[in-house]
């Protein structure tokens, strides 16, 4: 393989390690969490490297992961004194804890590769020179760790599935029925940790929020369906991956960066254009429905007057905008549509109702 | 003490100073708003306003870089209430998102700037950590000058400001414009944030705001008190943390800033009369003795 095919193929599968756990963060609204983790991870990393002295020890692997889960059960203790609220106690414990990692890797750690600019930024240009033989074969590491983290999430997914979906749309009902709400809870953290560690040794750890969030929120205004939320932000995110790469070759800027850019704008053309809930769409189904109301009240006030005298005047289309109080062109519009609708003729200026229009300005004079 | 004779520490130690009291005032009304985290968002923000000014204006002048600053956080709070407002996003999600996408698009401005061959380039990266050693003078005016007018307009406005923090439907009640004061406020927040990216750069801005704040709340239930209580806590914080970074070699001011700000407020939270922690320990096995008693 390529150096450049072995980049983009590790961004596109931690692409999806994170879509996975970030569906399950956006739909409990947590999202803010992985911020959180993101940045402790880093003090997890540290401290075990002081304890190990090596920097690929797998007790760098086991301290990220219990820092991960500890920052949220540091959050939660403070939250649940009732001192503070719930983002505010994730503004006190963050902080805090990458304070004290930054401290220490700028006071002992300075000469070694784990420094704190490559930690919030990554690079996944140099991903393909970090190599480990498996099976005899030369591999990336952060494909092979970003691989296993893949599988382990998507077992998790797979097993856990139906508990997720309990706890994550009725947490009151999963208790009820005896599933913990706590354990799915720190499984949850547990994975959201263990994927926040593996990736940002290769994109950085604010491209494993946005890789994390953007994808599931982007897939959450285009469906209703937990498995098609869970399919399209997978999509989502290895789309954002390939492109943010491309976009970065093009302007020879960084990857990770790229990438964040990317899911940003994948989101924010699902903002504007999403086929139900998209900016553009309310808008239109608004003005739409404004019209079919107008059309109604059309047809009960042409019901209202027709055959009476002075229905050459009441039903003159000049007249609507006196009665009626609509803009000249919004009345325009109106009569238009009802005409075109086979609701309503004109005949010199004057307005009849058809059959059919008759028909609907009964049904909606009793409904 | 050299702390007050040394023309580089006493910068740093008056500039640290005058960060943890703005931060710590205005941070007041991020926290009882609930928007403790739009401060995180707005301040990951900021980057890409500072690398494009960096592009656009070619100077490295620090006012230049933070009005750019001002303008990319204030746009993405802008876009963040638009998303709230117009999706079903919910708040927690859009923040994550707009922190780092925004945050991302900052990153590939960096790296752009970063291969211009323009030498004056270097030092934008001591935006994300902040580089209180680096303070100069007209650092100092320059924050004067950021927070002078955002304090004025919080004294100007302090009837409305104070109602709408605790009861915004009853300020729109009584007609109050309330959606033009919390643009207000969230402008008066980016002010703080702007300033303290110097100092403790993006990453680490959202402690100064929350951290002062909430342990103000646990002393008082008086805004007033709040307010001036935080900015007092911000300010000894700061005071404290250049201190001790100064002892030593190699020690960061900003992280240790933050460092004394979370110490201040674990105390605050465990031993605050009324609504500390041990406090209401203390309460609870009274209540049982005398209960024990009858």
């Amino acid at each position: 393989m390529t150096p450049q095919l072995e980049v983009q193929l590790i961004a596109v599968i931690i692409a999806a390690a994170c879509a996975l756990p970030g569906v399950f963060l956006v739909l409990r609204r947590m999202a803010m969490l992985s911020d959180a983790i993101s940045h402790t991870v880093l003090l997890g990393i540290v401290l075990a490297y002081f304890i190990s002295d090596s920097l690929s020890s797998p007790l760098l692997f086991v301290g990220a992961v219990a820092m991960g889960v500890l920052t949220v059960w540091l959050v939660e203790l403070i939250s649940g004194s009732q001192l503070v609220r719930e983002d505010a106690a994730i503004g006190l414990v963050f902080p805090a804890l990458f304070s004290i990692a930054v401290l220490l890797i700028s006071r002992y750690a300075g000469n070694i590769h784990l420094d704190t600019d490559s930690v919030l930024l990554g690079e996944l240009a140099f991903a393909p020179f970090d190599r480990i033989d498996l099976f005899g074969i030369s591999l990336p590491r952060a494909l092979i760790f970003g691989s296993g983290v893949l599988l382990v999430n998507a077992s998790l997914l797979m097993l856990f599935y139906k508990e997720l979906k309990l706890v994550t749309f009725d947490p009151a009902l999963a208790a009820t029925l005896g599933f913990t709400p706590t354990i799915i809870h720190y499984g949850l953290m547990t994975s959201v940790s263990l994927t926040a560690v593996t990736a940002f040794d290769a994109v950085g750890s604010i491209l494993v929020i946005a890789l994390m969030i953007a994808p599931p929120a982007t897939a959450y205004l285009l469906t209703d369906r937990l498995p098609r939320m869970v399919g399209l932000s997978v999509a989502i995110g290895v789309l954002a991956a390939i492109s943010g790469y491309w976009l970065a070759r093009l302007f020879d800027v960084s990857i990770a960066g790229a990438m964040a850019t990317m899911t940003g704008i994948g989101f924010g053309i699902a903002w504007l254009f999403a086929p139900q809930r998209g900016i553009v769409a309310q808008t239109w189904q608004h003005r739409r429905r404004r019209e079919r109301f107008a059309v109604q009240m059309l047809v009960l006030h042409l019901l209202n007057h027709e055959g009476t005298g002075e229905a050459g005047v009441e039903c003159h289309s000049q007249h609507l905008i006196e009665e009626l109080r609509w803009q000249p062109t919004f009345a325009g519009a109106v009569v238009r549509r009802a005409i075109q609708s086979g609701l309503v003729q004109q005949l010199d200026g004057v307005l009849y109702l058809t059959e059919q229009g008759r028909a609907l300005a009964r049904e909606a004079s009793i409904g | 003490m050299e702390l007050f004779t040394d023309y580089t520490l006493r910068t740093v130690t008056i500039g640290s100073m005058l960060l943890g009291a703005i931060s710590g005032l205005l941070g007041c009304f991020a926290v009882l708003r609930r928007q403790a985290l739009l401060g995180d968002a707005m301040s990951h923000a900021a980057l890409p306003g500072i690398a494009l000014a960096f592009l656009i204006t070619g100077q490295r002048d620090t006012f230049t870089l933070l009005i750019g600053a001002a303008i990319a956080a204030l746009a993405a709070a802008l876009w963040l209430l638009a998303i709230v407002r117009t999706s079903r996003i919910k708040d927690d999600t859009a923040l994550a998102l707009v922190l780092a996408v925004f945050f991302g698009f900052g990153l590939v401005l960096l790296s752009y700037v970063q291969r211009q061959p323009t030498a004056a380039q270097a030092g934008l990266k001591s935006f994300l950590f902040g580089q209180a050693a680096a303070l100069v003078e007209r650092d100092l005016w320059a924050m004067l000058v950021i927070s002078g007018p955002a304090l004025a307009l919080v004294a100007l406005f302090w009837p409305s400001i104070k109602l709408i923090s605790f009861d915004p439907d009853f300020a729109r009640s009584l007609g109050l414009p309330v959606r033009r004061v919390e643009v207000l406020l969230t402008g008066v927040i980016v002010a703080a944030i702007v300033i303290g990216l110097q100092t403790v750069g993006v990453v680490l801005m959202s402690a100064m705001l929350i951290a002062p704040a909430v342990a103000a709340r646990q002393w008082t239930n008086r805004l007033e008190t709040m307010v001036l209580l935080a900015a007092g806590f911000g300010a000894l914080a700061a005071f404290a943390g250049a201190w001790i970074s100064a002892l030593g070699d190699r020690i960061a001011t900003g992280p240790v800033i933050v460092l004394t700000m979370s110490g201040l407020t674990a105390v605050s939270l465990l031993i605050a009369p009324e609504r500390g922690l041990l406090w209401q320990r203390w309460r609870l096995t009274r209540w049982r003795q005398i209960g024990n008693n009858h």
